[in-house]
């Protein structure tokens, strides 16, 4: 079950220039961990220390949110997009 | 040419950001106009490889967004993924990129927060400019290191395209405040 992976602009330097990969999968987890066993840089920008996916970074399949999904279980078909959009966050101070 | 900081991030030294001085002006007068909220925006440019194999980033359009931080707006700006993918379309259709973010510090200096690099992505360049009593000051320009732990600063090139020539350096290093 190949799914598309679309890697977001910042991250592309870890993963060899690249806009996109296939991996096979049948959920999004699976898919991120391929896509982390693949390009190893990327790891640290994705996930925090204890291996949760950092709030900052969104999954998408197709169009669809994971976190209305099933989250990281939300299972793949061949063919689907998994998309890794930020979102952007910051402020003056602590 | 600014020295990038090295903090263990094996950063080499940066060509700087190019910006407009029209450009520069609007960040400048979003900050002036949410305050003492925090602005925030995308910058829309593009990279080229230059001469020396050299990657010049120019920032030639903004894309100025709403601060989704209705809670705690003074101090914390955010820009959901859904403004995201909106600011990648509209840079997509001018055949850009978003080349990196801006936002204000009312009333605190240029100089990005923990809170910011904690939630920084590498690559994008984040432009922030403070604002003290409604007037916008400083405008300074980072970079997350690869490992994450400091942002490397990046000069600000104001140029004015039409002319072709650099006409001010706003340049700053310093470390995280923290």
């Amino acid at each position: 079950m190949a799914v598309k992976v679309i890697i977001p602009t910042p991250l592309r330097v870890y993963a060899g220039k690249r806009g996109s990969t296939d991996v096979a999968a049948g959920t999004v987890g699976e898919a991120l961990e391929k896509l982390t066993a693949e390009f190893g840089d990327l790891k640290k920008h994705l996930f925090t220390e204890d291996g949760k996916l950092r709030s900052f970074v969104n999954v998408y399949v197709n169009d669809e949110d994971i976190r209305y999904l099933a989250k990281e279980q939300t299972p793949t078909k061949d063919g689907d997009t998994v998309s890794i959009v930020p979102s952007i966050a910051g402020g003056c101070c602590w | 040419m600014a020295s990038r900081e090295n903090f263990g991030g094996g950063m080499e030294i940066s060509a700087p950001v190019t910006i407009t001085p029209e450009l520069a002006e609007k960040i400048r007068a979003h900050g002036a106009e949410t305050y003492p909220h925090e602005c925030c925006g995308a910058l829309l440019g593009r990279e080229e490889l230059v001469q020396d194999q050299k990657i010049v980033r120019e920032i030639v359009g903004l894309y100025p967004l709403v601060n989704r931080r209705d809670d705690s707006p003074r101090n914390r700006f955010s820009v959901t993924s859904e403004d995201v993918r909106e600011a990648e379309k509209a840079a997509t259709a001018r055949d850009l990129e978003v080349v990196g973010w801006y936002h204000s510090h009312p009333d605190h200096p240029a100089r990005p927060s923990e809170f910011d690099r904690e939630h920084a992505w590498p690559w994008y360049s984040y432009v922030i400019v403070s604002v003290a009593n409604g007037r916008p000051e400083d405008m300074t320009s980072w970079r997350l290191n690869d490992d994450r732990e400091e942002f490397s600063s990046e000069t600000i090139e104001v140029r004015d395209l039409r002319k072709g020539a650099a006409s001010k350096g706003l340049g700053n290093s310093a470390r995280t405040t923290r």
